[in-house]
């Protein structure tokens, strides 16, 4: 085996995992915290007025965000678990049930925003359109494998559940994504693609991706915080954990 | 094949199994998810009868009539126009030219009675200025 690989899978075990994580984290809350600042600064006080819903629209930099958030970290919480149920590595499922939490705190905040949003410009605080209805289902899928896991006491059959739940929910993404293209749906098409330029005022933009950089920032902050938890929690038989909680 | 092979198999086969199953579901509940109809559709007789359903389009320009608290316009998809009546409050972006869905059922004379008036708006956002700017290049001929 080549010395790359062998160096990778290190981290694959809690115990050189759990240092790691600690070391990390401080980076990742000060980049939280620097984006945020940045964020808030151009969405309040550099971006301009929408000429369509003047201010209200900036709830957008909050709203987008956090349900980019709410599927991209659904991805990573599938992969995760994934990969733990296909390589059996402690480390992955710990993962998986470490983001959970906060992918359900997005997209209980993108349906939240969505709501206060929805109000005024549309004149509903909800309609079962295509993509209100798909992102609360991912809200579900989120509660739903935190719920599981919760359920069943053995860690590593918890795990399993979890995983195959985790995975069939994968189909709920690119539904959510692009429910505004293929079905009529009250909600606007998207503003930002692949394809073509967004379209919308340069420094909104900035505002909306500087604040999506920070929702990421503390997500993965937030998730390595409860990793470690996770990780002294089932590791409490080892001899390690005894000595690092010392 | 090792055990770790298989259970990779299994899991990226069980995927791909799914993946069909949903696009299958998906594609049958088409018409289904679909949150309204388009005037063309009522036009052909695509629309539910005899109960309630939501028409989406164009606030035709310059078809807004007030009288009192009723409100009278022409929902449009340019291709076919369905005339809506509605009484209640209207939201701030339901306007002349602007998107909506209104929800409600067809009357005898085709005139669609209105129980709840939805703005729609696009998905593009730019200071005041700029859409001026737009505005005043769209008239040019």
């Amino acid at each position: 085996m080549r010395q790359s690989i062998i160096h990778w899978f290190r981290f694959a075990s809690p115990q050189s995992f759990y240092p790691l994580a600690g070391r990390l984290i401080p980076w990742f809350w000060a980049a939280a915290a620097l984006f945020a600042i940045a964020g808030l600064w151009i969405s309040f006080f550099v971006a301009p007025t929408d000429a369509q819903q003047g201010e209200g629209y900036r709830i957008i930099f909050v709203h987008v965000p956090a349900s980019w958030m709410s599927m991209f970290i659904y991805m990573v919480m599938a992969f995760w678990a994934g990969l733990g149920l296909a390589l059996n590595t402690r480390v992955s499922a710990m993962m998986a049930q470490a983001l959970a939490p906060t992918g359900a705190l997005m997209a209980a905040l993108s349906l939240w925003t969505g709501a206060l949003w929805g109000k005024p410009m549309w004149g509903a605080w909800w309609v079962w359109d295509a993509r209100l209805t798909s992102e609360l289902i991912l809200l579900f899928l989120f509660l739903g494998f935190m719920a599981l896991q919760a359920a069943i006491d053995d860690p590593r059959r918890a795990d399993k559940a979890g995983a195959i739940l985790a995975l069939v929910g994968v189909v709920n993404i690119p539904i959510i994504y692009f429910s505004v293209k293929w079905w009529n749906t009250l909600h606007q098409g998207s503003t930002i693609n692949l394809n073509k330029a967004p379209s919308m005022a340069q420094t909104m933009l900035w505002g909306m991706l500087l604040m999506a950089l920070a929702f990421w920032m503390y997500s993965i902050a937030i998730a390595l915080v409860r990793v470690r938890a996770i990780i002294l929690e089932r590791e409490r038989h080892t001899e390690w954990v005894k000595h690092a909680v010392e | 094949m090792k055990a770790r092979q298989k259970r990779i198999a299994l899991i990226a086969g069980g995927l791909a199994s799914l993946a069909v199953a949903a696009a299958l579901a998906l594609n049958a509940l088409d018409s289904n998810i679909a949150l309204y109809v388009t005037p063309s559709e009522v036009a052909a007789g695509k629309s539910p009868q005899g109960k309630a359903f939501r028409i989406g389009g164009l606030v035709k320009e310059g078809s807004i009539k007030r009288d009192n608290m009723t409100v009278h316009f022409v929902i449009t998809d340019t291709a076919k126009d369905i005339p809506v009546t509605y009484t209640g409050i209207l939201p701030d972006l339901f306007r002349d030219g602007k998107g909506a869905v209104v929800q409600g059922k067809l009357g005898d004379k085709g005139v669609f009675a209105a129980t709840e008036v939805l703005a729609k708006h696009d998905e593009n956002y730019m200071p005041p200025e700029a859409k001026h700017a737009i505005d005043q290049a769209q008239k040019k001929p």
